[in-house]
């Protein structure tokens, strides 16, 4: 009951005048972004986070987790008309949708993702009302020790979970850790790799100069190369029958949604996996678990749902361990810790005791975001079926004047704005070569608090590194980050004994 | 491809180095009761990247002593073209900013970027160069009041600043 009286006072805040509006805007917009090829919820809160120094910092928070949102739903527009994913996170959502849309089912195709992406969005906000006040309260007896086993446990999780090349990995997570260095000295206060000297760099690297770069400019040198020809909307038209008959048809995907609900829920939480693996999982499980497997890939409305359901669900779920831990469990939501802690609202325990009206505005205002999108999303589908006509000139220009006026809004220094064209070539050449980029800014939002808390733990302890270990929650974090470091060397090991199999690997040399 | 990943390695490789050696400007040991300096965590993560990127450029090696490994070319011919514009566009731009401005500067960005990107009309381009230099105007310097860099045209808008400000 308790958690009624907060959710109650939280929509006080979340339904005020400018929060409401707010939330409406960032629902459209990130519709918009979202339908976009190319445009997924990360670049949209990249780029745009630097308009949100218009509004105060809970209205602007709310902004972008209603851009997170709204992006998760607009993913499917463009997966279902272009048969081009809107997002990554959308993948899924081509193997059904497209086939749906080619038989002249897209306006089905398209009320089952957002009547997908509606159920699993509400079912993981539901779910995150229940865990978040008690994890924060187990999360309130951590100490420097804990907090720094816990983010090695998050970096871990790219090792085990990640799929990319685990040297690759490593080195991004690395990268990104040093770059957090840069800057003066958190305990010494004295300036560091400053490169020769150079006054822009004493303030540090902001997480927002590299995700502009990497997520604004980066992802448009990767569009812009990797669409080389045009192509061909689908039309859609949703007459109200459909609307009735796409509500019914729903009947029969009940499974697939409470599946993926569930199923992205949980695998948004962990840092490394979030919305794409979780919506390729629910459609493997809504397959393997259907009447009618063989529909699949055919244009079943259950492979359409099922992965809508996950990727919505998947983002509420890496809000869960951002708000409650501050450890962000996925990279658009370690942009949002980043812009929180500029803003002064440090995510983590102490944020459900210091500022409870702003903890429980934001969990409020998903509720409405998930209302206000499916709303949205239904109503407008002419507009943005037009919107995916914009040409890619035309998208890819106002992208990067954003990334150019943007980069230089927060600091008002043209030393970011360099700062940012360089990490934009570096990361979309890094991303050519498969290095992946979300540990990358995860590292560099982390690499604070990662060295903060290990430098407080020793210097507490009086240099004595045992504490790690010694201390219990910390000790576990501990043993599963190793398990997890261990566990792509123990895949290789058997991949070496299991004969046969030895074959498929063609990297194993090193 | 395999040039390409070389070169990365190497690169990465030598910025690893060029970290460890700035990481030892502040004490990079143990200080007795206190746990590492502040260069200890910079230094010994830089000595961590160093080994990954080793690791990656000696896979390279073998791959191609043993010629596995991708014969693709990095980029393809038309594709590299129209990175090459957006890249030098893109920093022509930022290079403009300083010396005339960015409301001299984002103009000639977007009409150069439009007409060399693809087909957009005369019409169209010279609406969206006009429209988003007033658009940034009042949405940066009118509501939030950010200053954009203006090089030698910032004479020119001290109407401006009088008549919104």
């Amino acid at each position: 009951m308790e958690i009624l009286q907060h959710l109650a006072d939280g929509f006080a805040l979340s339904l005020l005048p400018l929060n409401l509006g707010v939330l409406l805007l960032g629902v459209t917009v990130g519709l918009f972004i979202g339908a976009m090829p190319g445009l997924g919820s990360v670049n949209g809160v990249a780029i745009l986070l630097p308009i949100t120094f218009l509004v105060p910092p809970a209205s602007a928070i709310i902004f972008l987790a209603a851009i997170y949102y709204g992006a998760m739903y607009g993913g499917a527009i463009s997966s279902i008309l272009l048969g081009i994913p809107g997002a990554s996170t959308a993948v899924a959502t081509t193997f059904d949708g497209r086939p749906m849309a080619q038989k002249g089912q897209a306006g089905l195709a398209l009320i089952a993702a957002a009547v997908g992406s509606f159920v699993g969005g509400t079912v993981s906000v539901v779910l995150f009302t229940l865990f978040a006040a008690p994890l924060a309260d187990v999360a309130l007896a951590f100490g420097p020790a804990e907090e720094f086993a816990l983010v090695l446990l998050a970096f871990t999780t790219f090792l085990a979970l990640g799929g990319d090349d685990v040297f690759k990995t490593v080195l991004m997570i690395l990268l990104g850790l040093v770059l957090s260095t840069v800057g003066l000295d958190l305990i010494s206060g004295q300036p560091r790799l400053i490169f020769g000297d150079l006054p822009g760099f004493y303030s540090g690297i902001s997480f927002l100069v590299l995700a502009i770069g990497v997520y604004g400019i980066g992802e448009i040198l990767w569009t812009i190369e990797q669409t080389q020809h045009k192509p061909q909307v689908m039309p859609a038209r949703i007459r109200f029958s459909e609307l009735l008959a796409g509500f019914r048809a729903l009947g029969t995907s009940l499974k697939a949604m409470a599946s993926g609900s569930l199923l992205g829920y949980f695998v948004g939480m962990l840092p490394a996996a979030g919305a794409t693996p979780a919506s390729l999982m629910a459609y493997g499980v809504a397959k393997s678990t259907s009447r009618k497997p063989e529909q699949f890939g055919k244009g079943a409305v259950e492979g359409v749902v099922a992965p809508e359901t996950a990727n919505n669900a998947a983002s509420t779920g890496s809000l869960l361990p951002m708000l409650t831990l501050g450890i962000p469990g996925s990279p658009t939501t370690a942009l949002l810790l980043g812009g929180m802690v500029m803003w002064g609202l440090m995510p983590g325990p102490m944020l459900f005791i210091e500022q409870p009206e702003f903890v429980w505005g934001l969990i409020s205002s998903l509720y409405t975001a998930n209302f206000f999108a499916v709303a949205i999303n239904l109503a407008l589908i002419p507009l943005f079926v037009w919107s995916l006509r914009i040409p890619l000139p035309v998208l890819s220009a106002l992208v990067l004047v954003l990334c150019i006026v943007g980069g230089f809004t927060p600091n008002q220094k043209m030393h970011d704005v360099w700062l940012i064209a360089g990490f934009g070539i570096a990361g979309y050449l890094l991303r050519k070569l498969d290095y992946p980029l979300a540990p990358l800014v995860l590292a560099l939002v982390l690499g604070p608090l990662m060295e903060k808390s290990l430098r407080q733990a020793l210097i507490a302890a009086q240099g004595d590194v045992t504490t790690f270990v010694e201390r219990p929650i910390s000790a576990t974090f501990i043993a599963i980050a190793l398990l997890l470091f261990l566990l792509p060397l123990i895949r290789k090991l058997r991949r070496h004994l299991l004969p046969g199999r030895a074959a498929a690997s063609s990297q194993s040399s090193a | 491809m395999r040039v390409a990943e070389l070169l990365t390695a190497a690169f990465l490789m030598g910025l690893s180095v060029y970290f460890m050696i700035h990481a030892t400007a502040l004490p990079i040991g143990w200080q007795q009761g206190a746990g590492p300096g502040g260069g200890a965590f910079p230094f010994w993560l830089s000595v961590m990247m160093l080994v990954a990127a080793g690791g990656i450029f000696l896979r390279q090696v073998v791959g191609l002593l043993a010629d596995r490994g991708s014969r693709r070319p990095f980029i393809s011919r038309s594709a590299l073209r129209q990175v090459l514009i957006v890249v030098g566009s893109l920093l022509t731009a930022i290079a403009l900013i300083h010396l005339v401005g960015a409301y001299v500067a984002i103009p000639l960005f977007l009409v150069f970027y439009l007409r060399a990107m693809g087909p957009v009309g005369w019409r169209q381009t010279a609406l969206l160069a006009l429209v988003t230099p007033v658009i940034v105007f009042f949405f940066f310097e009118v509501t939030l009041k950010i200053l954009l860099p203006k090089g030698i045209t910032e004479p020119l808008f001290i109407p401006l600043y009088a008549l919104f400000f």
